[in-house]
């Protein structure tokens, strides 16, 4: 029994080095930036780190949750990129009505289609414009806008917009069959009209029963109404909160920022510094009744569903249930990898985490990105 | 006779029987050949999406590491694409590859910081999206199978196997000296203490067949092992006796009659019986080992002394049992059955509890210990019909106040002194 007990004593030891050595990047919001190794090497002698933030991850020691390295979700065969998805803003096509005022047309179709959403993991999805999220649509305050559907799915689905507009445009199974409306069938088409009003981030999504799975199976895009005037020149992102119930058992397996989960783990999201950043942050995710987005080393001025002009915080973290839409405006002062990700830790850990990249990320080293935050060498007393 | 096979002569009457025996044979290989290479004609294609049926087979935790055996256990292939621990993705290698065919099996080394002592929930996604739940519900690193560790294990099954039984095989000088109410007393104390092992034994067998793919038979290995068990040994019991007759004939052939088998088998076999019960328990041991290996692999097992203390009170009856049977030949010219014997009974009961410990720790196999929990029970259910002929009295009667209290005692016994060791 002697012998069992030191083992037990030296395995306990391990244990404490290896939390010890995970605890340092958090502790410092350096999540990322240094691997397990060098994070203990930096605890106690202050060397500096220069690996590059993913290598850690890369290397499979366990930095931060994220899948086997070995594979990456084709996107190609998925037929959209989540990172392209960021700042890929569908106008449609205008044409200006005889009054002078703006006509906006898009045709969305709606299709079956198989996805990958974690390396190597298929999902049986149903698509707007054969991506999920569907396209984000994006219109001026006050234009008249014409989406026509045209359901090439298996099953009926609609186009539920939120916005301000007549009960036959609702996207509403039961509202408006007799005229052509209400529930589409497959092979059926149907095109809604109404003002774009009010200005703001909004969402769109299918609205046939059972709703939750009408939904979660991918039928929902942003929807973007730009103030007449405008807003200040920025980088602007589009981020769809969801998730994923790969095994249709009323939970979700995977969570992502516009579908694929941990994507901007490996594609880190380049951004200029000292520059407007400004994220359209939508959160459609079901089955969980609330989703967040938190930013590290950073705040933002909050706008929910960027009705008004003016934030109503400024901040680092925000929580949103479903259907909360937010815009989020921030800059970020210093080059680097800043981690993102929801703070329902649990969703971060199961694919909704990500990185913005800051400039050139090869000017980065831990003990440089570690001077940012701390004067003082590390384990010295104040 | 001849007349009718000559107005119709029976199909294939004129072949050799080698042919007619093989003909069929040759046929069924052709038809499950053309059947296969046509892919099933007629059946059509899946109805549905592919079954994914995979059992966790076995669970490895060393520091930063958690290794999972899986074996696939349904009808198709299942291919594994990402683990999460805790709800929390966490990266893998597979070491047999991350697609399993039909009852094949794989290893994921997964990177994860556990924490002794905290519970973990596994979840395995398949490439559609099926997901395998794994659950450690203690978190303790699994020991090191080095010499250490199997000297450890051996120690224990020496302690809670091997002493205990010799210790209770000293009783045989005080049983020679029992009258012979006392003896079938003590045999029938045998069988009830056999009869809650055997019990017990499938009880046990059949709650590790739960665990064990369905695709290896289950719950039906422990009865299949308990079957096979018993006919070997009903088999070995018939040659030896023919083997008795043949040696007896020619001295003394009136002997022979058949009512007289029985107890000539006992009286020639009092040796062959302890041997016989012997097994029995070993097999039983062996069982305890496995719980004692696993339990102590997962970090559930205190070693403490209470528990070795416990074994040993409960194995001590076991030693009495196997000695039960040689009491009877006491006057008979068994003697002879010397120290070593004697000592080599003891190692046969008490040493498989060394065996399973070490499986129980390192490799154990579910399927494997349902068909070996099941042998036990064979084994044992062969020993009590082998002792139950000695117990009777004169009147032929099996069931009479010594005996009811002697099975009722050995029931009591293996009962109150278990309590002790609850693993």
């Amino acid at each position: 029994m002697a012998p069992d007990s030191t083992k037990n004593g030296i395995s306990r030891r391990r244990l404490l080095g290896g939390a010890a050595a995970l605890s340092v990047p958090a502790a410092i919001g350096l999540n990322g930036l240094v691997n397990g190794n060098s994070g203990a090497a930096l605890a106690t002698n202050g060397e500096a780190a220069t690996e590059s933030p993913l290598q850690g991850h890369e290397h499979g020691g366990f930095i931060h949750a994220g899948f086997a390295p070995d594979r990456v979700v084709d996107h190609d065969r998925n037929g959209f990129n989540p990172t392209e998805i960021l700042r890929d803003f569908d106008y449609g096509k205008t044409r200006r009505l005889p009054s002078g005022r703006v006509l906006r047309e898009w045709e969305i179709v709606a299709a079956d289609r198989e996805i990958e959403v974690a390396p190597g993991v298929s999902y049986e999805a149903w698509t707007y414009n054969g991506r999920v999220p569907g396209p984000t649509l994006r219109a001026r305050e006050g234009e008249l806008l014409r989406i026509k559907f045209i359901n090439g799915s298996e099953h009926p689905h609609t186009m539920h917009f939120h916005g301000v507009h007549t009960a036959l445009m609702d996207g509403m199974p039961g509202i408006g069959e007799d005229r052509g409306g209400g529930q589409i069938e497959p092979g059926e088409a149907f095109t809604y009209e109404f003002d774009a009003s009010p200005f703001g981030v909004h969402l769109y999504h299918c609205h046939v029963a059972p709703l939750a799975a009408h939904i979660a199976r991918g039928l929902y895009g942003a929807f973007i109404i730009d103030p007449k005037e405008g807003r200040p020149e920025a980088d602007e992102l589009v981020m769809v909160m969801n998730g994923f119930d790969t095994n249709f058992d009323g939970e979700n397996e995977v969570y992502a920022v516009n579908t694929v989960g941990f994507h901007y783990i490996n594609e880190p999201i380049a951004v200029p510094r000292d520059e407007l950043v400004r994220i359209y942050l939508v959160n459609v995710l079901e089955y969980d009744p609330v989703n967040s987005f938190h930013i590290h080393g950073n705040f933002f001025h909050h706008y929910p569903t960027g009705t008004s002009l003016k934030p109503i915080e400024f901040t680092d973290t925000i929580i949103q249930g479903q259907a909360q839409r937010a815009i989020l405006e921030l800059e970020f002062p210093f080059d680097g990898d800043y981690m993102f990700h929801a703070h329902v830790t649990e969703f971060a850990e199961l694919g909704w985490t990500g990185f913005f990249r800051v400039g050139d990320p090869s000017k980065l080293t831990a003990a440089a990105a570690a001077s940012m935050y701390c004067d003082l060498p590390w384990g010295a007393k104040a | 006779m001849e007349a009718g096979s000559r107005a119709e002569r029976p199909v294939g009457s004129g072949l050799p029987s080698w042919a007619l025996g093989l003909i069929p044979l040759l046929l069924i290989a052709v038809a499950i050949g053309t059947f296969a290479a046509l892919g099933g004609p007629g059946l059509g294609d899946r109805n549905g999406p592919p079954v994914e049926e995979v059992s966790v087979e076995s669970t490895v935790l060393h520091p930063g590491q958690i290794e999972l055996t899986l074996q696939n256990d349904g009808p198709d292939p299942v291919e594994i694409a990402q683990v999460a621990v805790n709800d929390g993705f966490a990266p893998f290698t597979a070491d047999g590859g991350r697609e399993i065919g039909r009852l094949g099996s794989t290893t994921l080394d997964i990177t994860y910081p556990w924490i002794e002592g905290e519970a973990y929930d596994i979840f395995i996604l398949t490439a559609v999206g099926g997901t395998i739940t794994a659950e450690i519900p203690v978190a303790a690193e699994t020991p090191e199978a080095d010499l250490d560790f199997y000297g450890l294990m051996a120690l224990l099954g020496i302690y809670v196997g091997v002493i205990p039984v010799s210790l209770g095989m000293l009783w045989l000088p005080f049983l020679r000296r029992l009258g012979s109410q006392w003896m079938a007393a003590l045999l029938a104390f045998t069988v009830g203490l056999l009869a809650f092992l055997a019990i017990d034994a499938t009880l046990e067998g059949l709650e590790i067949a739960a665990e064990a793919p369905a695709a290896f038979g289950g719950a039906s290995l422990v009865f299949a092992g308990a079957l096979v068990a018993y006919l070997v040994l009903a088999g070995i019991d018939a040659w030896l006796e023919r083997r008795a007759e043949r040696a007896t004939a020619a001295p003394d052939a009136t002997q022979g009659g058949a009512s007289d088998v029985g107890v000539a088998g006992v009286a020639a076999g009092g040796a062959y019986l302890s041997l016989l019960v012997a097994i029995g328990i070993g097999l039983h041991n062996l069982g305890e080992g496995l719980a004692i290996g696993t339990s102590y692999a997962t970090g559930a097992l205190a070693l403490g002394a209470f528990l070795v203390v416990g074994f040993a009170i409960h194995n001590t009856t076991e030693g009495l049992a196997i000695v039960a049977p040689l009491r009877k030949g006491g006057g008979e010219g068994e003697r002879g059955l010397g120290l070593w014997r004697l000592l080599g009974l003891g190692v046969i009961a008490g040493a498989p509890a060394i065996l399973g410990a070490w499986i129980g720790a390192s490799a154990f196999n579910p399927s494997l210990a349902a068909l070996l929990f099941g042998v036990g029970v064979g084994a044992i259910a062969r020993v009590i019909v082998q002792i139950a002929p000695s117990m009777r009295d004169e009147h032929g009667r099996l069931l009479y106040p010594a005996t009811v209290a002697g099975m009722l005692v050995g029931i009591a016994a293996l009962y109150l002194t278990g309590l002790l060791v609850t693993v």
